[in-house]
């Protein structure tokens, strides 16, 4: 049908829709009366159990770690997939074309980019490497964990990229040890829970001591945790970007490439 | 006046789909499908949120204080790196829609043969 | 009662939805976009939720319009080549 018919059918049902929805979100506590029990109950019982004191941590990794497992799936499917697609894309590419080989004919057409820029990026890698370490492992503790660290491992490495040449960020970081690194910290993830199974007799028990609050190694394997979820975190995005920064940078016989 | 944060989830909701629905550009499409999602976020945080609550971290906060929910912030924070990721499989398939159709539009999706 | 800093901060969200939404060229989008992935984080941060506001500004931020921005530069090679 057409696109005018489409729209004159739309507006009354998304009218219908928020009305609907509004009629609902009526029905819930006043903003600020939080009623459930669930929340309660762990923000007084989580740091007496487990011992760390980010409660959203533990409740990710640990008392709803199975939720946790669904969405790394979740992550890994998206990342295959978009892998898939993209090499699928690059190769067809590749083949009507007569160009040269990837890494010479991107080292030759790339400029330099500025001193400023070279020099400011080469500074911050080091310090954003280390703030990405410290954030995956301070999960337990305070705010952070594997999933914010990840990402901004993964910023370290587009720095790389911008302050550098894009030959400079494929050899600090191959696609096959992306490729391993969250593959990795997948299975890392699920089989930590399996050693619940196999230690503790459930899946995903916390089967390692707690320790003592406000240290490193509190929180039994909440930790382990955090760095499996932050390999595979970082292993994605980086896979990610660097398989989006190949379909751009792809040179053609005859024309340039414009970045 | 209480209610604003719901019924800003519910507007976001409304705004993002209205986008998704009148739009000619699939990266446009993508972009508001990011908007729907974060209607998401809104409404699962103001939920969870406790009057005069502070942030569920009991590392510097003696224990017993009032907090706010943690089991929303768990459920939101994974939601948001897990989601970006679908926007990039997302922008992934609309570079092979282009490649096939030769369009962006979404219109003309399944017209053209490449 | 809400407090004033989490009503302009709701207020403003509202506006940048709204805006990421009428902004039809792509690649203007992408610079709202990542305004947007700021505000929305300065809301989770007065919601008292900092693990989210961490998670929201390094991924709306930087992540989604960096890829926004690779996806319309592959577009615009491809058109360009193919006239």
């Amino acid at each position: 049908m057409s696109r005018r018919a489409r729209l004159w059918m739309f507006a009354p049902a998304l009218a219908g829709m928020v009305a609907l929805l509004i009629w609902g979100l009526t029905g819930l506590p006043d903003f600020g009366h939080y009623r459930g029990p669930y929340g309660k109950v762990l923000a007084k019982v989580a740091v007496p159990e487990r011992k760390a004191t980010n409660v959203v941590a533990s409740t990710t990794f640990d008392y709803r770690g199975f939720d946790t497992l669904g969405e790394e799936m979740i992550l890994f499917s998206a990342a295959l997939g978009l892998v898939v697609l993209l090499r699928e894309l690059r190769g067809e590419e590749e083949e009507d074309e007569e160009a040269d080989d990837d890494e010479e004919g991107i080292e030759g057409r790339e400029e330099r980019t500025s001193d400023a820029l070279r020099i400011f990026g080469l500074g911050l890698v080091g310090p954003t490497v280390v703030l990405g370490i410290y954030i995956v492992s301070h999960g337990a503790l305070t705010p952070g964990g594997g999933f914010q660290g990840g990402l901004v491992l993964v910023t370290a490495l587009l720095v790389v990229y911008l302050a550098g040449r894009y030959a400079a960020m494929r050899r600090v970081s191959p696609i096959p040890m992306l490729e391993v690194g969250e593959a990795g910290g997948a299975t890392a993830f699920a089989l930590i829970g399996l050693g619940g199974l196999v230690i503790a007799g459930i899946y995903m028990k916390n089967f390692i001591d707690p320790g003592t609050p406000k240290t490193l190694l509190s929180g039994g394997v909440i930790p382990l945790l955090n760095i499996s979820v932050g390999l595979e975190v970082a292993g994605a995005f980086a896979l990610a970007f660097t398989e989006f920064l190949d379909q751009t940078l792809l040179l053609r016989g005859s024309g340039g490439d414009e970045s | 006046m209480s209610f604003l944060p719901y019924a800003v989830a519910a507007w976001l909701f409304g705004v993002g789909l209205y986008g998704v629905v009148t739009s000619r550009n699939l990266i446009h499409l993508v972009v508001c499908l990011t908007v729907v999602q974060s209607s998401t976020y809104v409404l699962l945080l103001a939920i969870g949120y406790v009057g005069a609550g502070k942030a569920p971290i009991f590392a510097d906060i003696p224990q017993g204080t009032t907090v706010v929910d943690p089991v929303v912030q768990a459920l939101t924070l994974t939601d948001v790196v897990v989601e970006a990721a679908v926007v990039a499989l997302l922008l992934a398939l609309v570079m092979q829609a282009h490649k096939r159709f030769g369009t962006l539009d979404p219109d003309e999706l399944g017209v053209m043969r490449a | 009662m809400i407090e004033a800093v989490k009503i302009a901060a709701l207020l403003v969200v509202a506006a940048g939805g709204t805006a990421v939404v009428l902004v039809r060229d792509p690649l203007r989008q992408a610079v709202v976009l990542s305004f947007y992935g700021l505000v929305l984080g300065v809301l989770f941060f007065a919601f008292q939720a900092p693990d989210v506001s961490l998670s929201q500004i390094t991924v709306g931020s930087v992540g989604v319009p960096l890829m926004l921005l690779l996806t319309i530069a592959k577009v615009r090679k491809r058109e360009r080549e193919r006239e």
